[in-house]
């Protein structure tokens, strides 16, 4: 047989391999991204184990056990029907936390794909793109949210596609005008000088520059997915009761913020500190990206 | 001098911008040849037009407000000016690379460096990663690049402008094309960068046999780098010949003008001003009827006021200038 080609092989230690450990490397040394990372997982594990987690059935009314104050069987206290409040914040998590997080990826991933379009092809399919997100940004966008809610029904997924639908455009603006300010750059044109095809320029040289933008958009774009669902629920087109979102829960807690201020209080922290959280996660992640503050 | 062959032979290129004003012409009739293994200085002020010779031959003129035509565009017997896009793009990068003039923005931010300098590899080519890095480490043994290995993984920001031009350089030569643009590659490097880079260019050429398309103001550059030089102004050249001949006696009162305005550490001026060309380079979209030199011209004269020809001296010379046409009053040889 023919002597054994060996070819000679270089430890599989590749680029990419070190590039995402690079990040995570940056990324742990940031005491406050993890601080974040940390409670958010806390949050989902939470909102995940709710039933094991808590004791309490968030369902369960108890009229005689009203706005109880905080004490150790009820650690926030009970609401006007006797339920207890931390135990629907952990069950609002699961759906305040799909609000948050899974609209936003939508409309970021919609906007960031036509604003790149957008600013690198310009003409007509800019044009086109622009018209639209003024379209959608010059109509009232919860009036917009509204109308998909009451024609499609209030469920989640109608939630999901209402502010998917609603947050696109500015995320596409914001992108556009990266991209118009990117496609000038040196290495933009040296690219197309090696003959570079246009969806490799967009998508391979363009968009890695975005990123920073777009985790700052998308860590902004939580709490506000947040506000917008407690907006739909308080009008009631969102989320219906019993189920329990943070909106909804600071929106019926506010009624009693004299007697049981716990109630409306309690869920507003917990809007607060996740909005918190994922800011710290999202600046955390802008600069262990930047490979300028990597040394 | 290989001419009877040369790799890139341009005749009449034009290029014409459409604006809200109406047309302006940058480039008017540009013809010129690139000898095999020859470095060509293309050589004038800022708006001359040599950057935009270079964009309109990669076929990188934006958009569609620039309208590129010429008569024939012969890369190695390939026309370039009837290729279509698709046809354009696999030029660039592999028969045909250009090099920018600043290193500094030359280069994606985000990604490494390897991947940039290699990746008309895998445009051009279709090779694997492996493969596109072996061949980068090469590249970059072959510029001058000190610690290659280590270099494969650093970011732009990581490297001095020096080695980002090298970089560079490695990424145009890459895919061993036929004919390296360098759009003032030393423009923005300090001066002992400046030299070594061309020394590495010079280098090249002689090993690998690029030949090369040098983009310049610098007439020190022409000088120490070229085989022949083209000058352009306004948007037309005005003058072609040897290096040694143009440096020796020009022949367009331009390049004459360009030749005096060198300062020389030799010659003691005390208290006099720099010598220069008087005037500014004229708006191409209000130029002068006939010669566009005449009226910064000290030799101008009535006939002026029509446009001369490109017409050849002999020797592989030409100028545009009625100083040397057939009927003019004086023989090249008379020349101050």
């Amino acid at each position: 047989m023919a002597a054994p080609a060996t070819p000679a092989t270089e430890p599989e230690t590749l680029e990419d391999a070190s590039f995402l450990r690079d990040t995570l490397r940056a990324f742990r040394k940031n005491r406050m991204a993890m601080v974040g990372l940390a409670f958010v997982v806390l949050l989902v594990l939470g909102a995940i184990f709710a039933p094991w987690v808590s004791p309490h059935d968030p369902y369960r009314v108890a009229l005689d056990e009203q706005l109880l104050p905080m004490s150790h069987t009820y650690w926030l206290g009970t609401d006007n029907f006797g339920r207890d409040v931390l135990t629907r914040i952990l069950y609002g998590a699961r759906i305040s936390l799909m609000v948050g997080i899974v609209p936003s990826l939508v409309s970021l991933t919609i906007g960031t794909v036509l604003g790149i379009l957008s600013g690198y092809l310009g003409g007509k399919t800019d044009f086109v793109v622009m018209r639209l997100a003024d379209m959608m940004i010059a109509f009232p966008s919860l009036l917009l949210a509204m109308v998909v809610m009451y024609t499609l029904g209030a469920n989640l997924l109608n939630i999901f596609l209402a502010l998917a639908l609603v947050g696109w455009a500015s995320v596409a603006r914001v992108v556009r005008s990266q991209t118009l300010a990117l496609r000038e750059k040196e290495f933009i044109e040296a690219a197309r000088a090696n003959g570079t095809a246009r969806a490799t320029i967009m998508f391979a040289h363009i968009f890695p520059n975005v990123v920073p933008t777009l985790i700052v958009l998308f860590s902004l774009s939580i709490p506000e997915a947040i506000m917008w669902e407690s907006s739909l629920s308080f009008l009631g087109v969102g989320v219906q009761p019993p189920e329990a979102s943070w909106g909804l829960l600071v929106a019926k807690g506010k009624e009693y913020i004299f007697q049981a201020p716990s109630v409306a209080i309690a869920p507003g922290i917990a809007i607060l500190l996740t909005v918190m959280a994922f800011n710290f996660i999202g600046d955390g992640l802008r600069d262990a990206l930047d490979p300028s503050m990597k040394d | 001098m290989g001419r009877a062959d040369p790799i890139l032979s341009v005749r009449g290129l034009s290029t014409a911008f459409s604006g809200d004003r109406g047309n302006v012409t940058v480039l008017d009739d540009v013809s010129f040849e690139v000898g095999r293994g020859q470095i060509v200085g293309l050589v004038g002020e800022s708006g001359s037009g040599k950057s935009m010779t270079a964009l309109s031959l990669m076929g990188l003129v934006p958009q569609p407000q620039g309208r590129v035509s010429a008569r024939e565009i012969l890369l190695d017997g390939v026309d370039l000016a009837r290729l279509d896009g698709a046809g354009m793009r696999r030029i660039r990068g592999g028969e045909m690379a250009m090099v920018f003039q600043e290193p500094m923005t030359s280069l994606n931010p985000v990604r490494k460096v390897w991947e940039q300098v290699g990746e008309p590899l895998a445009i051009h080519q279709g090779l694997g990663r492996r493969e596109i890095r072996a061949r980068v480490l090469e590249m970059f043994e072959l510029v001058g690049i000190p610690e290659p290995k280590s270099r494969l993984d650093a970011y732009p920001h990581q490297l001095s402008g020096g080695l980002r031009q090298r970089a560079m350089i490695a990424m145009g030569l890459i895919c061993e094309p036929k004919l390296l643009i360098a759009d003032e590659p030393t423009t923005a490097l300090d001066v002992t960068t400046q030299a070594q880079i061309l020394q590495l260019m010079r280098d090249l050429r002689d090993r690998v046999g690029t030949s090369i398309i040098m983009i310049t103001h610098d007439l020190g550059v022409i000088a120490e780098m070229c085989d022949v030089v083209n000058v352009m102004y306004a948007g037309q050249i005005v003058e072609q010949a040897d290096v040694f001949d143009l440096f020796e006696r020009p022949a367009h009162p331009y390049t004459r003008g360009l030749l005096a305005s060198i300062p020389r550490a030799n010659e003691p001026r005390a208290g006099r001003r720099m010598p220069s060309i008087p005037g500014m380079v004229p708006n191409l979209a209000k130029l002068p009827p006939g010669c566009r030199f005449a009226p910064r011209c000290g030799d101008a004269m009535p006939l002026c006021t029509r446009a001369p020809e490109l017409a050849a001296l002999g020797a592989g010379r030409s100028a545009r200038c009625w100083l040397h046409a057939p009927d003019a009053a004086q023989p090249l040889e008379e020349m101050p």
